[in-house]
């Protein structure tokens, strides 16, 4: 028996077809992986099945028949559930009024709450998921806020559970308990469609794995029967290269030059404890540890953005400005002209105006430094010098005047990388480079980075993902409530070490 | 489908047309439960306000005043800043130049005499729109409610300069006196005499180049993009180092620049006094020409010449239907904002679905 049957599904979406003649179908029990670059067109084709979209020509077969999804609602209607990559919670409510919300049933709340409640201590003992149903979501940490996602789909009684990047915001404790959930659900003999670019996770979890590339389907394979590189090959449409070249370890002068540096915010929360540390001109310094730990707060104080409460930063040999000042307002320009450039952890809120063209993004925060004729800006060399950015870092669409919030996030990224590469910095700050981003384009970031590093850039990388911390770092540092609780080479790489270090146990 | 997806033709002019007729027929509708003839009526309307030369130099005047409020509410809309202020930032631009007339206008020549007094008017304006700005950009006061309070409060300040200072001994009429001569603003009936005893006066002109001025400023400057990257994304333009205060005090002092250049053009050119209430909501009608006319240079001047010509057109209408009370238009003016303004986006997910099955 197939649960979701998709076949020839077409979708343009204006100039870009985001899904051409996409036919594959996904059996009932199983657990159904599909990959794909970003791009590829596999949020068009799940907001299909979710009825965000219709699709332009194709059929859509729910268990066996027929189906046209108007709207979410029907396809709740239909027992398809979606856990959205970006949580729909309401923040300061409390779990059970979560999964209330949009099935209150009556005007009455009160009386419906405690048959609620009851159901969901229930679901939670069932599948062992630990969530307190009178919790408020702000006061959960990300992970359980995840489950809370999960069990509004299981009390709606979904029997298509479509995850969307689920453990893009998980520690690996995290997803371990996340997948353990989700084969509960397939002993139920529930369905579960996993949108991921995490190979291992496919490998790990999934029975089949659908490869999506430029919105066709390249490929769908048992995954007992594939591998990880096969599978990447299938995804980007030739071989990747794992081991990208670098120039040996020769770091030069100290470049920045952190004393300590303390954040303490206006609740009086130390955000940033006594921190200590240099990098040096040539070299990757990469900041290990589980998001939320201190890395947002270090990108901003040393990118400008924040004002610290007390430390010493000394940037070659002189102190950054932050003195006498009463907040950062207009200050990350200051930095910008002592040449710190920074890639935000925060793509879309910080880092890239959506509503603005790939052209007018390409010289954000480097405005004042444009070409002039007769004091207005000199359109023809800023639109010739986005066009060289665009073809020199193969950003897809190469159309400078397209919204930049219609690029897929990976090459969003690469236009905000180019734009801070460009600007020729003695000091980059990188947060999350690939958060989001697929295999092809990590490649050629991480290339990106480690040439940077190689013509004698100092660079801090901050990342979740410790993959990308042991492919690019020269030196290790990991953080954990705001601390430093470990320093170590990459030679000395060690994957239990630093996962001991980012649960916060300082070396002895 | 977002609005910014459809070509740039339909956003700018198909969709504004769409949301105007909307609204004129609505009009046409009342007009017609009214028991007069819509056609007839539209008639009347357009033949007072455009083919009729005098009358056409009359919308012209309106329009002037309108495009400088028009442009007031627009440039503040860039930066996110939504000024509903521009009311009582006119007000006191009028204040502005009657204080330099007043004080020099029997000493200096028209040359210096009335560039002073446009300035004061600019300055006065700027000042008004100066506290809002910087209660929001300091402390968080949203601009729209401190405008809102600031036009009660120019209206009733206006009141009592007006009545205790202004008006000359022995006289009734709560106006000042009547500025002399040489502040008079040239009329363009001298150069087309067609346009017979119109008040339209040279600041029509300078209207227009205040719209191209606003246009380089918004979209080929440096400081146009940082503005515009304020109005869409406080953290980006952070991130950018764009001071956001800075931006947030400068565009509130320019939008209130703007509106007070809004007086110029009836009191230095049509009343050449300052009288009580004499923006007599000019400042509103910005808001409603901002909108349709999307903060875009040609939209607002579209915008504020069929403003003036609904004015100009609805006197003469009222005169001949008495059935049809000059407060029509205030009636149509709101229709305009709530189809433009609220419901902008009425049409755009039919016609983004007709250009759609066009292209296949």
């Amino acid at each position: 028996m197939q649960a979701v049957e998709f076949q020839h599904i077409s979708k343009r979406f204006g100039a870009v077809q985001a899904n051409r003649d996409v036919s594959f179908s996904i059996a009932q029990g199983s657990i159904h992986g599909v990959i794909g670059e970003n791009g590829a067109g596999k949020s068009t084709l799940m907001s299909i099945l979710y009825g965000y979209y219709r699709a332009d020509s194709g059929k859509l077969l729910i268990n066996g028949e027929e189906r046209q999804i108007r709207n979410s609602h029907a396809a709740i209607e239909l027992g398809i559930g979606m856990v959205h990559q970006h949580f729909m919670l309401v923040e300061n409510m409390t779990v059970l009024d979560n999964v209330m919300l949009g099935s209150e049933g009556g005007f009455r709340l009160a009386a419906h709450r405690k048959e609620v409640e009851a159901k969901l201590r229930e679901i939670c003992k069932t599948y062992s998921l630990d969530v307190d149903p009178l919790a408020k979501i702000e006061d959960l940490s990300v992970g359980v806020q995840q489950r809370v996602e999960i069990l509004k789909q299981i009390y709606r009684s979904a029997n298509i559970l479509i995850l969307d990047e689920p453990t893009a915001v998980l520690t690996v404790q995290e997803t371990a308990s996340l997948f353990e959930v989700l084969r509960l659900f397939k002993q139920q003999g529930k369905t579960i469609i996993l949108i991921t670019h995490k190979l291992q996770e496919i490998l790990d979890i999934t029975d089949e794995v659908t490869v999506m590339r430029a919105g066709t389907v390249v490929g769908s394979v048992q995954t007992a029967a594939t591998n990880k590189e096969q599978l990447a090959e299938l995804m980007v449409g030739r071989p990747i290269e794992t081991h990208l070249p670098r120039a040996p370890y020769a770091p030069g002068a100290t470049v920045l030059d952190v004393k300590g540096l303390n954040l303490v915010n206006a609740q009086q929360v130390s955000l940033l404890k006594d921190l200590n540390f240099q990098i040096r001109a040539g070299e990757i310094v990469a900041i290990a540890g589980v998001s939320g730990n201190g890395q947002s707060e270090l990108l901003e104080v040393l990118s400008g953005m924040r004002l610290p409460t007390s430390g010493e930063i000394r940037m070659e040999d002189r102190m950054l400005p932050y003195a006498g000042r009463k907040d950062a307002d207009g200050l990350p320009a200051v930095f910008r002209e002592i040449g710190i450039a920074h890639v935000p952890e925060d793509r879309l809120r910080d880092a890239v105006v959506k509503n603005f063209s790939v052209l007018m993004n390409s010289f954000l925060g480097y405005q004042k430094k444009l070409g002039k004729a007769f004091g207005l800006l000199d359109y023809k060399t800023i639109l010739k010098n986005c066009e060289s950015l665009l073809s020199k870092f193969d950003v897809r669409p190469a159309d400078p005047h397209l919204r930049i919030a219609l690029l897929s996030g990976g090459n969003q990224q690469k236009v905000v990388m180019a734009r801070e590469i460009a600007a020729n910095p003695k000091l980059m700050l990188v947060g999350q480079p690939t958060r989001g981003v697929d295999i092809g384009t990590i490649e050629s970031l991480h290339a990106r980075l480690l040439a940077m590093r190689d013509a004698g850039v100092a660079i801090l990388l901050v990342s979740v993902e410790l993959e990308e911390v042991r492919a690019l770092a020269d030196r290790i540092l990991v953080m954990s409530g705001g601390c430093i609780t470990g320093e170590l080479k990459v030679e000395e790489f060690d994957a239990t070490r630093i996962g001991l270090l980012m649960g916060g146990l300082h070396k002895h | 489908m977002n609005q910014a997806d459809l070509p740039r033709w339909a956003s700018a002019f198909a969709l504004p047309l769409l949301n105007l007729l909307s609204a004129l027929l609505v009009a046409a509708g009342v007009i017609y439960l009214l028991g007069e003839s819509p056609l007839e009526s539209m008639g009347i309307l357009l033949n007072a306000a455009v083919f009729n030369p005098e009358g056409f130099g009359y919308t012209l005047f309106y329009a002037a005043t309108f495009i400088f409020t028009g442009l007031s509410v627009s440039i503040a809309m860039q930066a996110g800043l939504f000024n509903i202020g521009s009311e009582g930032q006119m007000y006191l631009g009028g204040l502005g130049l009657t204080l330099v007339l007043l004080a020099f206008d029997a000493h200096l020549p028209g040359w210096l005499l009335i560039p002073l007094a446009i300035l004061g008017s600019a300055i006065f304006g700027a000042a008004w729109a100066f506290l809002p700005g910087y209660l929001q950009a300091k402390r968080g006061s949203h601009v729209v409610v401190t405008t809102i309070m600031f036009n009660f409060i120019a209206a009733s300040l206006m009141n009592y300069l007006i009545v205790s200072f202004l008006i000359p001994e022995g006289q009734q009429n709560t106006a000042s006196r009547v500025f002399a001569e040489a502040s008079w603003l040239p009329k363009l009936n001298g150069i087309l005499p067609v346009l017979g005893e119109t008040p339209l006066n040279i600041s029509f002109i300078l209207a227009l180049f205040a719209l191209l001025i606003y246009g380089m400023a918004v979209w080929r400057t440096s400081w146009g993009y940082q503005l515009r990257a304020t109005g869409l994304n406080q953290h980006a333009a952070h991130y950018a180092g764009i001071s956001i205060k800075k931006t947030i005090i400068v565009t509130m002092m320019i939008s209130g620049a703007l509106a007070g250049l809004g007086a110029v053009n009836s009191v230095m050119g049509s009343t050449h006094y300052l009288n009580l209430n004499f923006p007599a909501g000019a400042g509103f009608i910005g808001i409603a020409i901002a909108l349709m006319g999307r903060q875009h240079p040609l939209g607002i001047l579209f915008s504020s010449i069929l403003f003036g010509a609904l004015i100009q057109g609805g006197f003469d209408l009222s005169l001949e239907k008495p059935n049809i009370p000059p407060e029509t238009f205030i009636f149509i003016q709101g229709l305009i904002i709530l189809f433009c303004g609220a419901m902008e986006n009425l049409y755009a997910p039919a016609l983004s679905a007709l250009l759609k099955r066009k292209e296949k």
